[in-house]
């Protein structure tokens, strides 16, 4: 039985969509950069190598908890074993889970998605291909609920990710005060994704949304105002972020494959 | 100076319609509405389009314009290419009554199923006080003009009537944010009724209902994320759960 837009009682209009703009041009940027993006992440996290070359460690590839790791790149320590079941396994398998999770039930990139990949809808009032849609209503979908662990959890890579970028003002024989392009590149990766952290809309329920009351809570207000004012900018940093972090990782690989030069500012 | 407009607009009812060409002049300056109007004044006597203010705030107009859902009195025609053809047709996500009228009544059922406020008992008729900062947000949402452009545009309804049953819509979600939000209201479990009676958990927050407000009203950013971070609250996050049960604690219930 036909539904949606073609249903018994709405207006007799065989075209999926009357819109005369390129509506499927946004969704399909938005599969060609997350798809591009997902293939070099796997590529990246199965290649184990290339990610450490004192004092720069691939955001991929940190913390670096596993007894593979390169020596000098597990400043936490080594407590985890890297093998299981008898298969060699990354430790960047381990880590991208949670950054992984923390994108993919972000309530920004749930639309990007959505949209481009699962085409519920491609773009607005363009009819969907799906004869059913229940939405986040139940399982596998259900978990996108679970937003606020991986954000938490984001936030402990955002440490994490800082103590690297500072780890990266010292020269390669380990003296402070120094700076490189790859300091750079690693203080602009952890820099954008704090904003993507800070501006995320758990974070702003968590600092004030929740509450009923500001008035009764004027530094939470003050610290919400502040978030919302980041909220906007929320898509932005997500793709910045993104990217940051892909070219950090990007960046290190090439140094610690020998094919680039990590040039001292001083 | 008037110049030729070309417009497609579609003529039926609920048994059977199609788009129907016609040539009209139009003025500088001039909004949809304005065309659609001499088109009846000059050569479809019987087209039926319903409208009121004129102004973008009584929301009477809404219609899909290049099918994408708008109110004719605030789109403007040269916002379109000159030698382009305009296609206009009624809202897609309900019931045609005849030409460019849609039946919106889905909507008006749905408002009446939203708990209203429930002012708390110990407060007596005139003794409320509120501070400007507690009521801003749901001021915010006070702005919808009931046009219903989001309820068109959104997927959950527009794609699927089985879902009318059980989805309340955007429009319902700022109300029951509105409400949840207001610094006096006591109801209980609006967060919960939300989720499973209003159909919040089928939103998938594509902010096409953001896209289309005329109002601009910021419905996905500013009433449904924070309504659905509510429902995680009392739904799925066992530690606030756990927290509210050992000291109440603000906005959870």
């Amino acid at each position: 039985m036909a539904t949606g837009v073609f249903s018994e009682l709405r207006a007799k209009i065989k075209e999926r969509t009357l819109r005369t703009d390129k509506w499927w041009l946004q969704p399909l940027i938005t599969f060609a950069v997350l798809f591009s993006f997902i293939i070099y992440a796997t590529f990246r996290a199965s290649e184990n190598k290339y990610y450490y070359l004192e004092p720069l460690v691939s955001p991929f590839y940190s913390p670096c908890l596993s007894t593979a790791c390169v020596e000098g790149s597990s400043p936490l320590g080594q407590p985890f074993n890297n093998e299981y079941f008898g298969i060699g396994i990354s430790p960047a398998l381990f880590i991208l889970i949670f950054p992984l999770g923390f994108r993919m039930t972000c309530y920004y990139y749930r639309k990007s998605y959505y949209r481009a990949f699962w085409m519920s809808p491609p773009a607005c009032a363009v009819a969907e291909p799906h004869a059913k849609y229940t939405g986040e209503t139940r399982a596998p979908l259900i978990l996108q609920n679970g937003h606020r662990w991986f954000f938490y959890a984001g936030l402990v890579f955002n440490v994490l990710l800082t103590y690297d970028a500072i780890i990266a003002f010292r020269n390669e024989e380990k003296e402070w005060g120094h700076m490189s392009i790859g300091t750079l590149v690693l203080v602009f990766s952890a820099a954008m994704l704090w904003m993507y952290s800070l501006s995320c809309h758990t974070c702003r329920h968590t600092i004030g949304g929740r509450l009923k009351h500001f008035s009764k809570h004027p530094v939470r207000y003050k610290a919400w105002t502040f978030i919302s004012a980041l909220n906007h900018k929320h898509p932005t940093y997500a793709w910045i972020s993104l990217f940051g972090v892909a070219f950090a990782d990007i960046y290190v690989r090439q140094v610690a494959s020998g094919a680039w030069t990590n040039f001292y500012l001083f | 100076m008037a110049r030729k407009l070309k417009l497609r607009i579609w003529r039926g009812d609920a048994t059977d319609g199609a788009l129907k060409s016609v040539e009209v002049d139009v003025n500088e300056g001039e909004v949809v509405l304005d065309v659609i109007h001499r088109v009846q004044a000059t050569q479809m006597g019987d087209l039926a389009v319903r409208w009121n203010c004129k102004a973008g705030k009584c929301g009477s107009c809404s219609m899909e314009i290049n099918g994408k859902p708008r109110l004719a009195c605030m789109t403007q025609v040269s916002s379109f290419p000159e030698d382009s053809e305009i296609t206009i047709t009624p809202l897609r996500a309900f019931p045609v009554i005849k030409d460019l009228v849609a039946d919106v009544s889905f909507n008006y059922r749905k408002a009446m199923e939203i708990p209203s406020y429930e002012h708390p008992k110990d407060l007596a008729p005139g003794a409320a006080r509120m501070q400007q900062v507690d009521v801003e947000r749901s001021q915010e949402f006070r702005k919808c003009i009931e046009c219903f452009l989001c309820q068109d545009v959104c997927h959950v309804v527009r794609d699927h009537e089985e879902n009318k049953k059980s989805f309340a819509g955007p429009r319902f979600f700022i109300r029951i944010a509105e409400l949840d939000m207001h610094p006096l209201d006591i109801l209980k479990n609006r967060k919960q009724k939300a989720q499973e009676e209003h159909g919040l958990g089928m939103c998938n927050i594509t902010k096409c209902c953001t896209e289309v407000c005329p109002e601009h009203i910021r419905i996905t950013d500013n009433a449904i994320i924070p309504m659905k971070e509510r429902v995680v609250d009392v739904k799925y996050d066992p530690v606030r759960w756990l927290g509210s049960k050992i000291r109440k604690r603000e906005g959870i219930v």
